[in-house]
């Protein structure tokens, strides 16, 4: 594909994605209990708490080893052990995460013997480490959230006696997003477990009195029996079988795994609850079918406003998956679908565009020089994604619609609410209202420098509206 | 002394004026499992240099280093915008095996080819330091094929804490500065150093010191550029608002170029006054001594009305102080005495053991002084000295906040000046539209329980 040539394979020019401990981090902000801890120097941490702080708003700590040049040149062990002796001091949690940085991988720590060497010496045998190799060279933070997902499922499932509960791997999507997910699952009486869930812990309602661990979260009771589970429904469709904890529940201990995108527009939203009817064999409640027939009223009435939207979406692949068939099916034509990670995008997106006369740039690790370009060649008037995408508003004049995780320029990143039918509704309703009020904030100056003419020239029907 | 949370090895550096003589811990790395609040090596450099509007700022390493910098800081400029990129070379796996001085060096031709900088800071990160790269050779080489300047900064992120990352920053001003001959001096000039032009503060402090006849030479970094820097030494006296990052090079400049430096501050109005005076009294020139006065007297009856009003509101009220380094939190204490608040507990990130004892005079007895904080420390001391308000970065803010907390932003990115006068009724403002919010009277428990 020659869009790919337009990518540098030497020169990042202004990321698009970031780097695998900053998605590690993310699950275990919804693990009941949990703490985390970046082996590494001190800057890893600090950053990547400032970002997911300024997003959710929220305090969030992440523990450091703090590796000096001492720890670099003989081994950081040492350095690693005095901060989980610190961190259970301090934080009292029931878990402790533990990812690598570039340089802890780059002089070779072996954290998953390292914690397990502590736990023994400490006699901590019954406690929850759970260690996960991060190398921020090793992928973008899509695949350092999977992978934490994944092996904290790894660490304390148990065979587990048959029971009624539903697993749902929950992807890098909202609190509020979460919720609402909660809300569908409540209104068909499904019983289930989220994992990770950062409904509550990153979206803390203000109460006394306050706790350095927020109380919510995924219980670690809850994990453990996920082998035991009904079927598993992974919101997800760009993780590889390797990636995917779906998979590895499906693998090890036969549990069926449906993989659906992330529910926004109607046919995800469609997709998924086919999926838990499928498994539970319940009927979807009036309430939700109302619901629907909203989103559909929605779509009907902003149509024609979104049928002049060309969007350029960008962030993490399963997002821009499920926003790319939102925005096809509202005839917000997709220019361009970009993603800094997983090649599996493409792939995906394709045959959905084929059927589509029009050009489209499909980019896999991509950074936003590229994206900016191609934005601009294929005539977007409307990009969809992170707050990174704002300076194709700043230098391009492209309107920008929040979504997805980073959002730091604005506030209330956790209280965004896309998904279901009813969320799904209020996205399209923030994408309209950008195209309209772009519209109505010009069309009198544009009409006038469009028709206004002195002379006698006759007019062209070319730039007609 | 207070007991630092289980901590034994934290204790040295928190102390309680008046209790014991102060003898504060600091400059010293970071205890592992801690929370500190500081960034790293390369944060360091990256913020310091970033402001160079015309300079290719490139990040040799992995992709997090680039992406969560990009931007970082609201630094304004009045030309060239090439700085609010981040390149990077976006090491990988076969990168860190089998080193990565070539991609290194295509990246270097690619952004030349595409942007025709005239300047480079190509930035070193952790495992860069590890692998060995030579930047030191890949830059030399690159910049004799481009012929244009290419500066490594050497900022691996494990070789010290945010500090030597400044120390890196300015070593990599010293080269960029350094004339092959020596530079005539400009009479009445003076470089301003330790501004990043946050929001516009070296404009406005420009404008003040053009007023009373001092013509600014150069910013180090704050609107900077590639010429503008290279024109340093011809300044007669270099004025210094950030000493945690600028020591250094004032040092340095004051050894290798005999050009003396001042430090002054530009936070609140009596700082501000202060540095005025200062600066015309080094010129020793009566007419701009008075123009000065003049400056400062207009101000003062401009901005004093406008403070005392603000300050009514304030009574009794108690501030915590928790920021980058040890000059904006003694400015910030004056400060804040300005508009009637007493600050009972103040920590800097980098602070150093004279600016710790100067704290440590002008605070009350009681007040906690703490070095390299963390979360468990601000939220167990804000509470139990009855703090109402904190100043800090990103992160603070939600601590405050969820504790109940008023805020006031100190940070990289924030879009509005707290230097000169202007900043002064800004700074009051916004402790004013914080603390006096009326969100506070309504968050209490269901009921109207637990009030306040």
């Amino acid at each position: 594909m020659d869009e790919q040539l337009l990518y540098s394979k030497n020169v990042n020019e202004n990321p698009c994605h970031m780097c695998m401990p900053m998605g590690g981090i993310l699950p275990f902000k919804g693990i009941e209990g949990a703490m985390v801890i970046i082996h590494g120097s001190q800057g890893c941490s600090t950053y990547m708490r400032r970002h997911i702080a300024e997003h959710f708003n929220e305090p969030v700590d992440v523990g450091s080893s703090s590796l000096n040049e001492k720890g670099t040149i003989y081994g950081g062990e040492a350095n690693l052990k005095q901060g989980l002796d610190n961190i259970l001091r301090v934080y009292n949690p029931k878990l402790i995460g533990v990812l690598t940085s570039c340089l802890a991988e780059t002089i070779g720590e072996d954290v998953e013997r390292i914690t397990l060497d502590y736990r023994k010496e400490k006699g901590l045998e019954d406690f929850p480490v759970v260690a996960v190799s991060t190398p921020g060279y090793g992928g973008t933070q899509n695949e350092g959230y999977l992978l934490a997902v994944k092996r904290i499922i790894m660490e304390l499932a148990r065979p587990t006696e048959p029971h009624n509960k539903l697993n749902i791997i929950i992807p890098n999507i909202s609190p509020a997003d979460i919720r609402e997910i909660k809300r569908i699952l409540a209104l068909l009486d499904i019983e289930y477990t989220l994992c990770p869930d950062i409904s509550y812990s990153l979206d803390r309602p203000l109460v006394r009195p306050f706790t350095k661990i927020s109380t919510g979260g995924t219980k670690l009771a809850d994990i453990a029996k996920m082998p035991g589970a009904v079927a598993t429904i992974e919101l997800g469709v760009t993780a590889s079988t390797e990636e995917s904890p779906g998979h590895y529940l499906s693998e090890q201990f036969g549990v069926p795994c449906y993989q659906v995108p992330i529910p926004i527009g109607v046919q995800n939203t469609d997709r998924f609850l086919q999926a838990l009817t499928a498994i539970t064999k319940r009927d979807i409640p009036d309430s939700l079918l109302m619901e629907r027939g909203r989103l559909l009223d929605c779509m009907v009435d902003s149509h024609k406003y979104n049928f002049n939207g060309r969007s350029v979406i960008f962030g993490e692949p399963e997002l821009v998956y499920s926003l790319a068939v939102t925005c096809v099916e509202n005839g917000i034509f997709p220019v361009v679908a970009a993603t800094g990670g997983s090649d599996r995008l493409t792939q995906l997106l394709a045959p959905i565009f084929e059927q589509y006369k029009q050009e489209i740039a499909i980019l896999s690790k991509a950074d936003f020089a590229t994206i900016r370009a191609k934005s601009v060649e294929l005539g977007a008037n409307i990009a969809i994604g992170s707050s990174d995408g704002r300076y194709l508003t700043e230098r391009e004049g492209i309107s920008l619609v929040r979504i997805g995780f980073p959002i730091h320029d604005r506030v209330g990143g956790q209280r965004l609410l896309s998904v279901g039918y009813t969320g799904s509704a209020m996205f399209l309703d923030r994408v309209t209202n950008t195209l309209l009020g772009n519209k109505y904030g010009s069309y009198r100056r544009s009409m006038y420098e469009k028709y206004y003419q002195t002379g006698n020239t006759p007019q062209s029907i070319g730039g007609a509206v | 002394m207070e007991a630092a949370l289980d901590i034994k090895e934290r204790n040295p550096f928190i102390a309680t004026k008046g209790k014991q003589k102060v003898s504060l811990r600091c400059d010293a790395d970071s205890i592992s499992g801690c929370v500190s609040q500081r960034a790293c090596v390369y944060c360091g450099a990256r913020v310091v240099l970033n402001p160079v509007t015309d300079a290719a700022h490139l990040v040799h390493g992995p992709i997090g280093c680039s992406s969560y910098t990009w931007d970082i800081r609201g630094s304004l400029s009045s030309g060239d915008d090439l700085y609010r990129n981040s390149f990077s070379t976006e090491l990988q796996e076969h990168d860190v095996i089998f080193g990565g001085e070539p991609k290194l060096s295509r990246a270097i031709d690619e952004i030349v080819a595409k942007y025709q900088p005239k300047l480079f800071f190509v930035y070193s990160t952790c495992i860069v330091g590890v692998i060995g790269d030579d930047l030191e050779a890949v830059c030399k080489r690159s910049a004799q094929k481009h012929g244009i300047t290419i500066i490594p900064v050497q900022s691996s992120g494990f070789i010290g804490n945010k500090s030597a990352g400044y120390r890196a920053a300015c070593d990599a001003l010293l080269r960029l500065i350094t004339p092959e001959q020596p530079l005539p001096r400009k009479a009445n000039s003076v470089n301003y150093l330790g501004d990043f032009n946050l929001a516009g503060e070296a404009w406005i402090i420009r404008n003040y010191l053009t007023e009373i006849g001092v013509s600014v030479n150069s910013v180090f970094t704050g609107d900077s550029n590639f010429d503008s820097l290279r024109e340093a030494t011809a300044g007669s006296l270099n004025i210094m608002q950030c000493a945690g990052s600028m020591t250094y090079l004032a040092t340095k400049m004051q050894d290798e170029f005999q050009i003396p430096y001042l430090r002054v501050s530009f936070l609140g109005m009596e700082d501000t006054a202060d540095s005025l005076r200062k600066i015309a009294d080094y010129f020793g020139d009566p007419a701009m001594l008075a123009r000065a006065e003049m400056l400062i007297a207009r101000e003062t009856e401009a901005t004093s009305p406008i403070i005392a009003a603000y300050r009514g509101h304030f009574n009794g009220k108690k501030a915590a102080v928790y920021v980058g380094g040890g000059f904006k939190a003694i400015s910030l204490i004056k400060q804040f005495r300005e508009i009637g608040i007493e600050v009972v507990l103040i920590g800097t990130q980098t602070g150093r053991p004279d600016e710790y004892d100067t704290i440590n005079d002008l605070v009350n007895d009681g007040t906690v002084i703490l070095d390299d904080a963390n979360p468990a420390e601000l939220e167990r001391f804000m509470t139990q000295q009855g703090a109402d308000l904190l100043v800090g970065g990103v992160k603070e803010r939600p601590l405050a906040y969820k504790l109940g907390i008023a805020f006031i932003d100190h940070n990289h990115d924030r879009k509005h000046p707290l230097s000169g006068y202007i900043g002064a009724v800004n700074f009051a403002k916004e402790v004013y539209s914080t603390l006096c919010s009326p969100v506070w009277n309504y968050i209490y428990d269901w009921g109207g329980e637990n009030r306040g």
